[in-house]
C-alpha cells in the first residue's frame, strides 16, 4: 500500500484519537503545574499543587485513607480472586464437557454495569428487607445478619467481595486458556514418576502459570487503582459510611467537581497525575519483574 | 525436553528390568475429573452464586413494593409489571434508554469503522511512519482515560459539547480505537497479500480492495470488536456523570443514580430500573456469547 493511501485510511481514526484522547491526556499533566483561580489559569506553580495534597485539609486525612482503601481493595481482590479463579479453572480443565457452560455462567455478572451491581447488592444486603439477612436469620444465624453496608468495619469488605463476585469470570477464562497451554506430556511424565495430582499441580503446572498469574495481577492492580463506579454506587461520592468506602478516584471527583475550592483544578489535577504515576509505575515494575521471571523459566 | 527424557527412559527401563511391570496408574487418571463429584457440586454451587443475585433482581422487579417488604424471600406470584410502567414513564427510563442506545450504537459504529480503515493501513503500509502511528494508537491501551476527565470537561465546554449526546458518542468512539486497532491489525496481518495483488491486477482501487475483499474477510473480528466495546460503553458512568447536566440527556447509569436517590424506598421500581439497564446486555450476551468470550481473552494480550 502506498504511503499516501495509507495516511488517508488512518486519518479519521487519528483525528478522533488525537482530539479526544491524546490532547486531554497531555494537557491533564500540564494542569497540575499551574496556579488556578476557578477556571482561569495563573502562573507556573511548580510542585505547589502537589504540596497541597500533603499539607492541607481535607487531603491530609482523606488521601492516606483513600490510598489505604485502594491498596486493600487491590490486595483483597488479588488474593481472593486468584485463589478462587485458579481453583475453578483447574477443576474445569478436567471437565471438558461442562467447561464452556460453566465459564459462561461465571462470566455473566461481568456484563452488568458496576452501578447496577452496586445498587443490586445494596438492596439485597438491606438490613430491613434484604433477602440475605432474612435468609441468615431464617437459618438461625441472627448474629450474622449485620448491617453490612451501614457499618464502617464491614462496608469495605462488601465492596471487595462484590467486585470479586462480578469479575471472577475473567481469571477463570484467562487461567483456563493458560492451563490449555501447559503441555499434557509434562504432567503425564510427572505422574509416571509417581507424583500425585497435588504434586504435579504445585511443581509443574503452577510454575508454568506464573506468567498468567502475573498478567491477571497487573490488570487487577490497574483496575483496583481506578475503582470508581462500584464504590460510588455503594457509598456515593463521599464513600459512606464515614468514608469507609472512599477511594482515590472518588476523592479526585469530589475535589474536581464538588469541592468549590478556588484551586480545585490545580489540586485535583495533581491528584490525577499522582494516581497516573502510581498506576503506570506499578504496572511497569510488575511487568519488568514478570519478564525476568519468564526468562528464568524458559532458560 | 522433559518429554524426550521420559520417552527414552521408559523402554530402557522395561528392557533392563524384566520383572513384573509396575501397575500403570496413569491411564484411568487422564480423563477423570479432578476432585470428583465433590468438586462438581462446588463448581455448580458457585455457578448458582453467580446467577442467583441476578435472578433475584429479575424476580423482584415483578413484585409489588408492599410484597417485597413483607416477604423478602418470596416469589413473583402472580407477577405484576406495574413497577416497569412506573420506572419507564414516571422514572424517565424511556428517555435514558433511548439516550444510551443512541450513544452506544453510534460510538461502536464510528469507532469500528475508523479503526478498521486504520488497522488495514497499519497492517499493509510499509513506510516507517506507520510503525510509529501504530505504537501511538497502542499506547492508548495503557492510558487511564478517566484520569483526563478535567481537560475533557473543558474541551467539551470550549466546543459547546456539554449536554451533547453527539459529543459523548465521539468521546467513546475515540477511546475505543486502541483496542479495536489492536485486534483488527492482528487479523489483517494474517490475510495473504496475494489477495490484494490479484485485485490490483483486475483494476480494483485501494478502496474497492479494502471494502469488497478485505472487510468481508475480517468480519468475525469486527463482530468481536463491536460486541466487546458495546459493554463498557453501555455501562460507563463517569463520562455521562460529568459531561451531561440535563436530565433529558442522561444515559441509563446516571439516570439510575438519580432515580435511586429519589426513590430509594420504592424498591420494586428500582429493581425494574436495574433490569431495564441490564436487558440489552443480556440479549447481546445470548446472541454473541462467543464474541464476548473471545474479547475477554484478547484483553489478556493487553
Amino acid at each position: 500500500m502506498r504511503r499516501r493511501t495509507g495516511l488517508v485510511f488512518v486519518a479519521p481514526a487519528l483525528a478522533l484519537f488525537a482530539v479526544f484522547v491524546l490532547y486531554p491526556m497531555v494537557t491533564a499533566f500540564s494542569y497540575a503545574f499551574f496556579q488556578w483561580q476557578g477556571t482561569t489559569r495563573g502562573a507556573f506553580a511548580g510542585l505547589e499543587n502537589f504540596a497541597t495534597l500533603f499539607t492541607k485539609a481535607p487531603f491530609t486525612t482523606d488521601l492516606p485513607r483513600a490510598v489505604l482503601h485502594n491498596v486493600l481493595f487491590f490486595v483483597g481482590t488479588l488474593l481472593i480472586q486468584n485463589t478462587i479463579g485458579l481453583t475453578i479453572a483447574y477443576l474445569l480443565h478436567s471437565r471438558p464437557r461442562t467447561r464452556r457452560m460453566l465459564q459462561t455462567l461465571y462470566a455473566m455478572p461481568y456484563l452488568v454495569s458496576p452501578i447496577v451491581i452496586g445498587y443490586l447488592w445494596t438492596l439485597l444486603l438491606s438490613p430491613t428487607f434484604g433477602p440475605v439477612n432474612t435468609l441468615l436469620t431464617g437459618l438461625g444465624l441472627e448474629s450474622w445478619a449485620l448491617p453490612w453496608l451501614g457499618d464502617p468495619k464491614t462496608a469495605l469488605w462488601v465492596v471487595i467481595l462484590v467486585s470479586v463476585w462480578q469479575w471472577i469470570g475473567f481469571p477463570v477464562l484467562l487461567y483456563g486458556a493458560a492451563l490449555g497451554g501447559v503441555p499434557e506430556e509434562l504432567t503425564e511424565a510427572a505422574r509416571v514418576d509417581g507424583a500425585s495430582n497435588r504434586q504435579a499441580f504445585s511443581r509443574i503446572t503452577l510454575p508454568l502459570l506464573v506468567p498468567a498469574v502475573g498478567t491477571v495481577s497487573v490488570l487487577t492492580f490497574i483496575f483496583a487503582m481506578e475503582a470508581f463506579a462500584l464504590p460510588y454506587a455503594f457509598g456515593g461520592s463521599t464513600g459512606n459510611p464515614a468514608g469507609a468506602t472512599d477511594f482515590v478516584s472518588l476523592l479526585f471527583y469530589r475535589t474536581a467537581f464538588d469541592s468549590g475550592a478556588a484551586d480545585a483544578i490545580g489540586s485535583s489535577s495533581a491528584l490525577a497525575t499522582l494516581l497516573f504515576l502510581l498506576i503506570f509505575g506499578g504496572a511497569y515494575v510488575a511487568t519488568a519483574v514478570l519478564r525476568r521471571h519468564e526468562r528464568r523459566i524458559t532458560a | 525436553m522433559t518429554t524426550a527424557v521420559v520417552s527414552t527412559e521408559a523402554p530402557g527401563e522395561a528392557s533392563t528390568t524384566p520383572v513384573a511391570p509396575r501397575p500403570r496408574r496413569r491411564a484411568p487418571r487422564v480423563n477423570r475429573p479432578v476432585g470428583g463429584a465433590g468438586a462438581g457440586v462446588l463448581l455448580w454451587g458457585y455457578a448458582a452464586l453467580a446467577l442467583v443475585p441476578l435472578l433475584l433482581m429479575v424476580s423482584n422487579s415483578f413484585r409489588s413494593n408492599a410484597d417485597l417488604i413483607t416477604d423478602p424471600l418470596g416469589l413473583p406470584a402472580p407477577p405484576t409489571t406495574s413497577s416497569y410502567a412506573e420506572a419507564w414513564t414516571t422514572g424517565n427510563f424511556a428517555t435514558y434508554f433511548g439516550n444510551s442506545l443512541l450513544v452506544t450504537v453510534g460510538a461502536v459504529a464510528v469507532s469500528t469503522s475508523v479503526a478498521t480503515m486504520a488497522a488495514y493501513a497499519l497492517a499493509r503500509a510499509r513506510s516507517r511512519i506507520f510503525r510509529w502511528l501504530e505504537s501511538l494508537f497502542l499506547s492508548g491501551l495503557m492510558l487511564p482515560i478517566h484520569l483526563a476527565i478535567l481537560p475533557i470537561f473543558y474541551l467539551f465546554d470550549g466546543l459547546g459539547l456539554i449536554d451533547s449526546r453527539l459529543g459523548l458518542m465521539l468521546m467513546y468512539a475515540a477511546s475505543g480505537i486502541p483496542f479495536s486497532v489492536f485486534v483488527l491489525t492482528t487479523f489483517f496481518r494474517q490475510l495473504p497479500e496475494e489477495l490484494e495483488e490479484a485485485a490490483a491486477l483486475d483494476g480494483a482501487t485501494s478502496w474497492q480492495t479494502f471494502w469488497r475483499i478485505m472487510v468481508p474477510l475480517v468480519r468475525p473480528a469486527l463482530a468481536t470488536v463491536a460486541v466487546f466495546r458495546f459493554v463498557p460503553i453501555w455501562n460507563d458512568f463517569l463520562f455521562p456523570l460529568v459531561l451531561l447536566r440535563r436530565e433529558d440527556k442522561y444515559t441509563l447509569p446516571v439516570g439510575l443514580t438519580t432515580f435511586f436517590g429519589e426513590n430509594a424506598t420504592n424498591y420494586s421500581a428500582v429493581f425494574a430500573g436495574l433490569v431495564i439497564t441490564t436487558i440489552p446486555l443480556i440479549v447481546l450476551f445470548l446472541v454473541a456469547t462467543k464474541q464476548i468470550v473471545a474479547g475477554l481473552t484478547a484483553g489478556m494480550a493487553k
